[in-house]
């Protein structure tokens, strides 16, 4: 009897929807960063995966994470020290690991160095522990109104870059030398694109945490490319994905006592595996 | 006949190393050009040259009447096959055409014409068929036809390959080599083709230009397709054997395959 008990308490914990209404409002703001960080992260991630960049994308996330666990402590601007951590890590892993070989040993090593700085300011750090967490896993009821308008402006300058240099940077990705040769300025691009990416990953890290980054970066995405290879449908659907994750895992989260993260791996997870399985059948 | 490619005391030098000098050429239109050395003679460094993405250190280049401008239009180019992952969300006819508007900033819908173009460039280099598969998914040899039409889709009047054929099986080199040599029989788009496959492009090419210490030779098939020309070049036993119209090349290095 008390192991059923003990389980559905924990069934409680996972997914409750007691006093929904007056929650869903607290977390307006949540839902609005979601759905613009979903697409961003669909967007930029159709180009991480032609570029193969996941690896690069996690790494710049830790040191998103070190930046803005940096800001906590000295109480600068959190999204501020999570833009400047991201940027650095993605102008180091720009110019320096151009070669594929060389760009993933660099991260292997940046990546645990950053996340090691961001436990040491946290831990020097002696506020709230949730806001500790919360960068690394994700919150939800973070989002206040200056931080929701960070966001969004820093979605509306990655859209507009992106649809500034779409097309010759998907040239530029899957062809670099004949791209070259038509006067693209391919390493320009990968410039433009590496910081693109930093500024969509520090806004991510805002809402899913460090971490789990990728859930929302590369996951839609890779879903998205088992079911098409049209160039236009690819991006529709991995922001499609990427919307429906951070909204349904904020949505579920909403009642809960734990973060917001499983929720958004979760269903991005299972929307990545339907999309395998279509994508097998088709093939 | 109007020259569409002139070099004129070209030389090329390369953080003090001088790669290759005394180079005068004429490439007329429609002409096939082959060009043959060993590696890391500057081979691709020529066909940068006229692409504009590098300058000579000495003597002057034109192409297509003027100086080559980066990312020129007169200009198609076909390098070593491509590498992509399966998942790449793009099909042939996208390929295609970044032939066209590529290199284009800003957002742009595919009018009609553009799609007319794609259309005929794939249906010239017979890939019509596979049109809309994912280039992820295309053999080897279809993905460089395929960017053999992205090549010849702007019209260009000269086409430099850089090593177009490596690692295609024969039957696909000797396509894309047809490709190439109908286009400039019809057209009479000049090509320059860098390889070290000779056998495909046997009895296609009119000259062959090679290059091997820093010096060039050009001439006919006769003329430089000759065991001690080909010798040399290649620092091996090389020997050339003639039997009524065919020619074979025996003993070359195969280390390129």
């Amino acid at each position: 009897m008390t192991a059923l008990a003990q389980s559905a308490d924990v069934w409680g914990r996972v997914l409750s929807f007691d006093h929904y209404g007056e929650l869903l409002v607290l977390v307006r703001n949540s839902l609005i960063a979601g759905a613009v960080l979903g697409l961003v992260g669909g967007l930029v991630g159709t180009f991480v995966l032609m570029r193969d960049l996941a690896f690069a994308v996690h790494g710049i996330s830790e040191l998103s994470f070190a930046g803005a666990a940096a800001a906590l402590l000295l109480g600068a601007n959190v999204v501020g020290g999570s833009v400047a951590g991201a940027l650095t890590a993605a102008a180091v892993i720009g110019t320096m690991g151009v070669a594929a070989r060389d760009r993933n040993s660099l991260i292997g090593v940046l990546m645990p160095f950053g996340l090691g700085l961001g436990v040491l300011f946290l831990a020097l750090y002696p506020g709230r522990s949730a806001n500790k967490f919360g960068l690394l896993t994700g919150q939800i009821v973070a989002i206040d109104t200056p931080r929701l308008s960070w966001l969004t402006g820093i979605s509306v300058f990655v859209l507009v870059c992106l649809a500034v240099v779409w097309r010759p940077l998907a040239f530029a990705s899957v062809d670099p030398d004949v791209a070259a040769a038509r006067g693209v300025p391919v390493r320009a691009l990968s410039a433009v694109f590496m910081l693109v990416l930093g500024l969509a990953v520090a806004a991510s890290v805002q809402i899913v945490g460090a971490l789990l980054v990728l859930a929302l970066i590369c996951t839609p995405a890779a879903a998205a490319l088992r079911v098409t290879a049209s160039p236009v449908l690819a991006p529709i659907l991995s922001v499609v994905f990427a919307v429906v994750s951070v909204l349904g895992g904020i949505l579920l989260a909403l009642g809960a006592a734990v973060p917001i993260s499983p929720y958004v791996t979760t269903l991005s997870f299972v929307i990545y595996l339907v999309c395998r399985l279509i994508g097998a059948r088709r093939a | 006949m109007t020259s569409v490619i002139e070099l004129r005391g070209a030389a090329l030098a390369y953080g003090g190393r001088r790669l290759w000098s005394g180079l005068d050429l004429d490439v007329r239109a429609g002409e096939f050009l082959v060009v043959l050395g060993a590696n890391g003679t500057g081979k691709s460094s020529l066909l940068r040259v006229l692409l504009g993405l590098r300058k000579l250190s000495a003597g002057s280049v034109r192409v297509g009447g003027g100086p080559p401008r980066r990312g020129g239009g007169d200009v198609g180019y076909v390098p070593q096959r491509l590498e992509t992952s399966p998942l790449t969300p793009l099909r042939a006819r996208d390929l295609v055409r970044f032939g066209l508007d590529g290199h284009r900033f800003g957002p742009r819908r595919a009018g009609r014409a553009v799609r007319r173009r794609v259309d005929a460039a794939l249906a010239d280099v017979g890939a019509a068929a596979y049109a809309d598969r994912p280039v992820g998914l295309l053999s080897s040899g279809e993905r460089q036809r395929v960017r053999v039409a992205q090549a010849l889709v702007a019209d260009p009047a000269v086409l430099l390959c850089d090593e177009p054929l490596s690692s295609l099986d024969p039957g696909s080199q000797a396509t894309v080599v047809g490709l190439l040599d109908r286009r400039r029989r019809a057209a009479g788009t000049a090509v320059v083709l860098v390889t070290h496959e000779i056998e495909p492009v046997l009895g296609v090419a009119d000259r062959f230009l090679c290059l091997s210490g820093g010096r060039f030779s050009a001439g006919t098939a006769d003329e430089m397709l000759t065991s001690a020309v080909l010798s040399e070049l290649y620092g091996a036993d090389v020997e050339v054997v003639r039997d009524g119209g065919r020619v074979a090349v025996l003993g070359l290095p195969r280390a390129d395959r």
